[in-house]
């Protein structure tokens, strides 16, 4: 792998992988098309003939029936044809590997692969694997791999944050939770980096803050009210219950009390602070009631905008 | 070259269009411009036409048929419509009528939207070069252009427009 595999010569972006080196171009061109998106749900059609006749894969090695429905949601609105496969109980489970699957459905002409994988870098190297094999033309799109990315969640973040704030110069985003299992908070940490927020927190415990957070040019908060004061984005992390080896928290009540997001600790944000989530919620653990039906959040139009930045990455990468 | 760089001023021909419009659309027609150059044009027709002829705006990125071979854009606009497609008198407002695409292109969105009862289509200037069947109901002027020229349409801060010629480049 050379280079930025995302890229193809003209800088045009071929496969979205990361937001880690993206550049500030291409995720605002994403942004900007997913913009013109946005108003294609308001319609008495909701389709556009973009991608007639492309065959989209729903390549999905870890479960995630939410993030598979709104990736298969938006290729229909692009009018394009949606295989979903259930891998897991499938061709691996008989023993194939990942690039032989690729290779086989390569040859039912798909023309686009949305790929998640618990195993950190599988999307990366399914790209990498068609680009060596002069395949340029088919496009993957990671929509998760294990701890490291999830960048059509950071973009739809990123795009829910500038739709109520408009720009990031001035800004102070809190991340808060379980930050080190987190491929949601990697991205979006990246994307603000890229887009100039001057200030990123984690907020959470050391056993959930990675070791490296400062590397990201994060500031580090163990102190939830210190963390969340005078921001204008909270957004708060799923405590990831399936992803937790040992004892990393006393109990899922204790880190409520440190750290779930209450009317109390919301009000140190500022008053027109936004709460975001990236679903799916656990009430009374990482986030109230109150706080995630109240005024200041914005978890479900979050959910319509991940649709319209979806339809524009899919839509920039098959017109590449 | 078959052509002169002579172009007509963008006003008088816009003058002119309003002219023939005025009394020829119907009372309650809705305009709807193509972007750019046709949403400036269905803005300024908009004030120009006598009754109220409100107007709305168009960006046909997803409907070209040129997709597969130029991508999108770097900036795709908003379509932005305020009126009822469904029943309504339409007058499809381009700056240059070259060979149909975008006119294509625009009655498919706009269908998408509602079935209007009728779709007139008026164009600042037509250069002729028609790849579809398609033919404008109102013209500012016939023009004779090179083949290697795109006609673009301009605003100034002033919001005056003026035409002028560009290499052609992609399709």
């Amino acid at each position: 792998m050379n280079g930025n595999p995302q890229l193809n010569r003209n800088g045009e972006l071929q496969h979205l992988l990361t937001l880690e080196g993206l550049p500030r171009a291409n995720i605002e061109h994403i942004l900007d098309t997913a913009e013109s998106f946005v108003s294609i749900a308001e319609r008495e059609v909701k389709k556009v003939p973009l991608l007639r006749g492309k065959s989209i894969f729903n390549l999905f090695f870890e479960n995630s029936t939410r993030t598979r429905t709104t990736f298969e949601i938006a290729a229909k609105r692009l009018s394009a044809d949606v295989i979903n496969l259930n891998i897991g109980a499938s061709s691996t489970s008989k023993g194939e590997t990942v690039l032989d699957t690729i290779d086989n459905l390569s040859a039912m002409l798909a023309d686009m692969f949305v790929v998640r994988h618990a195993q950190s870098g599988a999307a990366h190297m399914i790209a990498a694997h068609l680009n060596a094999t002069a395949r340029p033309y088919i496009h993957v799109i990671n929509a998760g791999d294990g701890r490291h990315a999830h960048p059509t969640q950071g973009l739809l973040d990123l795009f829910t944050i500038r739709h109520y704030k408009k720009e990031f110069s001035q800004l102070t985003v809190a991340i808060v939770g379980d930050v080190l299992h987190s491929r949601v908070a990697r991205s979006l940490i990246h994307g603000l980096t890229t887009l100039g927020t001057p200030e990123v927190r984690v907020v959470g415990p050391n056993t959930l803050i990675p070791a490296a957070a400062a590397n990201l040019g994060v500031r580090v908060f163990n102190d939830m009210q210190e963390g969340v004061r005078n921001c204008d984005v909270v957004v708060m992390l799923r405590l990831q219950n399936e992803r937790m080896r040992g004892a990393l928290l006393p109990s899922a009540g204790e880190f409520f009390k440190h750290y779930g997001l209450t009317e109390e600790k919301l009000a140190l944000a500022k008053s027109d602070a936004i709460v975001m989530h990236p679903g799916p919620m656990n009430r009374g653990v990482e986030i109230d009631s109150p706080v995630a039906d109240g005024k200041h959040s914005v978890i479900l139009p979050q959910v319509t905008f991940g649709i319209a930045v979806r339809m524009a990455v899919m839509g920039i990468l098959a017109g590449s | 070259m078959r052509g002169t760089d002579n172009l007509p001023k963008a006003e008088d021909l816009l003058a002119a269009l309003a002219v023939q419009m005025q009394g020829a659309i119907a009372f309650d027609a809705r305009l709807v411009g193509i972007h750019s150059g046709g949403a400036w044009l269905a803005e300024r027709l908009s004030a120009m036409l006598e009754g109220d002829h409100p107007f709305g705006t168009m960006d046909v990125s997803f409907y070209r048929d040129d997709y597969n071979t130029v991508g999108l854009k770097p900036k795709v606009r908003r379509t932005q419509l305020p009126f009822d497609v469904e029943g309504a008198r339409l007058v499809l407002i381009d700056d240059v009528l070259y060979t149909g695409r975008s006119v294509r292109a625009a009655l498919n969105e706009l269908f998408d939207y509602g079935r209007p009862a009728s779709v007139e289509l008026a164009v600042l200037v037509d250069r002729g070069g028609r790849e579809l069947p398609i033919e404008p109901t109102y013209c500012g002027e016939r023009v004779t252009v090179a083949d290697d020229r795109n006609v673009v349409l301009h605003r100034a801060g002033d919001g005056r427009l003026s035409l002028g010629l560009e290499p052609a480049g992609q399709p």
